[in-house]
């Protein structure tokens, strides 16, 4: 950890006024939630743990969307908030608030520091279980007279936490259970989530994916822990999945979750998910075994380690040749596709693609564009793809970007966003502009909540119900009022100049793509619908 | 189903609100919890009455588990245990009918701890059929209040439900 994000404030001052002169570098973002997902982006691409401060009450409420995503994606985040001095909590001081109370369902653990001797280990304790286990934001709440305070600093050598259990080690004997199966399935196939990113099973996937022969799905979160070009990769499963990948979860008679916890975007209609497999599910956490579908076989454990214990196990390759030509025939008939013609975003992407070579980072906010990003930009390297992928988070795109740029200088760090979901962070253009942060800004704009406007198509009998965004500003220009330099996309033509012109760019740069204005996505299941029952486009997929 | 979960926890400030906290957030339906000090200050023991089928008492086990400040949970409805839950009871007692309710204070062995004019205060222990059985008997005088704590629990013989740490949360 190199960098931390946040805004100083009236109960941080001290500890700001020590962050000045320390070896750390500070990023200040424009809003506290930014930095919340600045540190969220930045523990995603480099796999350590972002760090975000902000001073109390607004502050540190401004931060709880950012907690609150990096809870639902298992990241680790350690949040630093400033409160009250100890005599002044419980008062209704000015800029107080129980951070520590609501953060409670959104944070793995959280402290209130009333103790200057308490601190080190506090913070010891903070990064510990943040990092270990299953990765989860901490805060630690630290009233102002807490940081004016001297103490001998003592970092203990060993923590005292006789509750915290992370076991990574998986048993023996369901390991055994699960080579067998696998040893004995027709139709195996492998379902990778964010587990395999966390633990960095990508190798230990694609051995067992190729030296077995079974195909490939993954969750939104899975993306990058497996070749999305691989012949034996089907797509993502489940609302926005390919047709391939849902077939495969309806077909499959064993299917191997790793590092997944079965969403109700993925499973679609639980009762008729996977109906004819048998299920091994690999989950550090005990808790998710079972808290949505019956494994048959369960393994808490590392999702890395799990796998390595299993490739142990299994003595020669395998075949699976009927099944995985199945599958290719599912893809070969239900390809990804749109209609040709007006500016698609999925053309945009296509494009961004083959000028990035597919080695961007790519950062989405949440909305249509993220699922044609999903779509139409396969990756295969894991901590590339950086999306709000639980929660759902509009808003968390660009600073997300902010955090991989800082993380990861050198690559090329891409925004796919929407006009609805840019205008949620836009101030972080100022952050960008500061700091210089080389993130391409690729705005899918069709003047409305895209996603919000579909269901409206598709469940509400078309009424657009308030989610056409009148008054959308020239964004263009409002960057360049940043000083970031931008393009105004109207024609397929100007697609592909422009994107240049952003990759060429040595800092950032926006492309505003005014994109068909009412594209949909395809396929789509319908929200507790049964996987195999898609909803495709007219001419389209 | 009701399930009885005797819960060990480290008594830090919180640590009730994150487990009441976590029964309301998850839709777990908690029919009492008692909370106290162990014979170690450092921990309290929980005794916990949830109602739910497998599935959600399973759940309820694993999340509670996921809680840093949890020790160790057990599930003791299945094992030979006390059970007992305490009952401050105000009921309306005029002069002539003090002797009648003396006599079910005495058949449950409960005990009267405050009289007044007009009503007594009486005491019960037991679990929570005898609990109910006494409440019912003084109705027809009259409850004014009724205080009833949870149930806590012990296991039978000399067995413990063990201070030891099931996980390995050193901070190697």
């Amino acid at each position: 950890m190199d960098t931390v994000f946040g805004i100083p404030g009236g109960s941080v001052l001290p500890l700001y006024h020590e962050l000045a002169v320390a070896s750390i570098r500070h990023i200040l973002t424009r809003h506290e939630q930014a930095a919340a997902h600045a540190a969220d982006g930045y523990a995603r691409a480099s796999g350590k743990p972002g760090v975000c401060i902000a001073t109390s009450g607004p502050g540190a409420t401004n931060l709880v969307t950012g907690i609150a995503n990096a809870y639902m994606d298992s990241i680790p985040l350690v949040a630093i908030t400033g409160q009250v001095s100890v005599a002044m909590i419980g008062r209704d001081s000015f800029q107080e608030a129980d951070i520590t109370g609501i953060t409670l369902p959104v944070t793995k653990a959280n402290y209130l520091v009333k103790n200057v001797h308490d601190l080190a280990a506090t913070i010891h304790e903070a990064f510990y279980i943040a990092t270990t286990g299953r990765p989860g934001p901490v805060l630690i709440d630290i009233p102002k007279d807490i940081t004016t305070q001297r103490a001998l600093f003592r970092y203990p050598p060993k923590l005292h936490l006789p509750g915290y259990r992370c076991k990574v080690q998986p048993h023996a004997l369901q390991v055994a259970q699960a080579a067998a199966a696998i040893g004995a399935a027709e139709k195996p196939l492998l379902f990778i989530g964010g587990g395999v990113i966390t633990s960095g099973a990508h190798e230990e996937v694609r051995q067992l994916a190729e030296g077995q022969d079974i195909p490939v799905v993954m969750s939104m979160m899975g993306k990058g822990g497996f070749p999305e070009t691989h012949p034996l990769f089907a797509g993502m499963v489940g609302m926005h999945g390919t047709a391939a990948a849902n077939y495969a979860m309806c077909e499959t008679d064993l299917l191997i979750g790793v590092g997944v916890r079965f969403d109700d975007r993925v499973t679609g209609k639980v009762e008729a998910f996977a109906p004819k497999a048998k299920i091994i599910h690999i989950d550090i956490d005990a808790a998710e075994i079972g808290k949505v579908v019956q494994a048959h076989i369960p393994i808490v454990s590392d999702a890395r380690q799990g796998l390595a214990a299993i490739l142990e196990k299994l003595p020669g390759k395998g075949e699976h040749q009927a099944w995985r030509q199945q599958i290719r025939r599912w893809q070969e008939e239900n390809p990804l596709r749109y209609e040709k013609g007006g500016l698609k975003p999925q053309y945009v992407l296509e494009e961004l693609y083959n000028l990035t070579k597919g080695q961007a980072i790519i950062c989405t906010d949440v909305g249509q564009h993220q699922m044609w990003a999903v779509q139409y930009y396969p990756l295969s390297r894991p901590r590339t793809f950086l999306s709000s992928c639980g929660l759902g988070t509009m808003g968390f795109g660009v600073p997300a970007a902010m955090g991989a740029a800082v993380a990861r200088p050198g690559e090329t760090v891409v925004v796919i966003t929407g006009d609805g979901s840019f205008q949620m962070n836009i101030q972080e253009l100022a952050t960008i502009s500061h700091y210089q942060l080389p993130v391409k800004i690729i705005i899918m704009n069709n003047g409305y909540l895209g996603m919000v406007r579909q269901w409206q198509e598709f469940f509400f009998d078309r009424r657009y119900a308030y989610s056409e965004m009148l008054g959308n500003p020239d964004f263009v220009k409002v960057a360049e009022a940043y000083r970031i330099p931008g393009r105004l996309v109207n024609e397929s033509r100007e697609v592909v100049p422009a994107l240049e012109e952003a990759l060429a760019a040595e800092g950032p740069f926006l492309v505003d793509v005014r994109i068909d204005r009412e594209e949909n996505v395809y396929p789509m299941v319908p929200p507790g619908g049964t996987l195999n029952k898609m909803v495709t486009g007219g001419k389209g997929a | 189903m009701k399930r009885t979960l005797s819960v060990l926890v480290e008594n830090r400030p919180g640590v009730l609100s994150r487990v009441a906290g976590l029964f309301s957030r998850r839709g777990y339906n908690i029919d009492s919890l008692a909370v106290g000090r162990t014979e170690n200050p450092a921990i309290s023991r929980m005794t916990i009455v949830v109602d739910g089928d497998e599935q959600i008492i399973e759940q309820v086990g694993k999340q509670l588990n996921k809680l840093i400040d949890v020790i160790k949970i057990s599930d003791i409805t299945n094992d030979p245990y006390v059970g007992r839950e305490l009952i401050l009871i105000k009921v309306n007692a005029d002069p002539s009918v003090r002797g009648e309710i003396m006599q079910i204070v005495d058949i449950f062995r409960a005990r009267i701890v405050d009289i007044a004019r007009n009503s007594l205060i009486i005491e019960a222990t037991g679990d929570a059929d005898k609990i109910d059985a006494i409440e019912n008997s003084l109705r027809p005088f009259g409850i004014r209040e009724v205080v009833r704590t949870g149930k806590i629990a012990m296991l039978r013989g000399a067995k413990t439900r063990g201070m030891e740490a099931s996980g390995n949360g050193t901070g190697e």
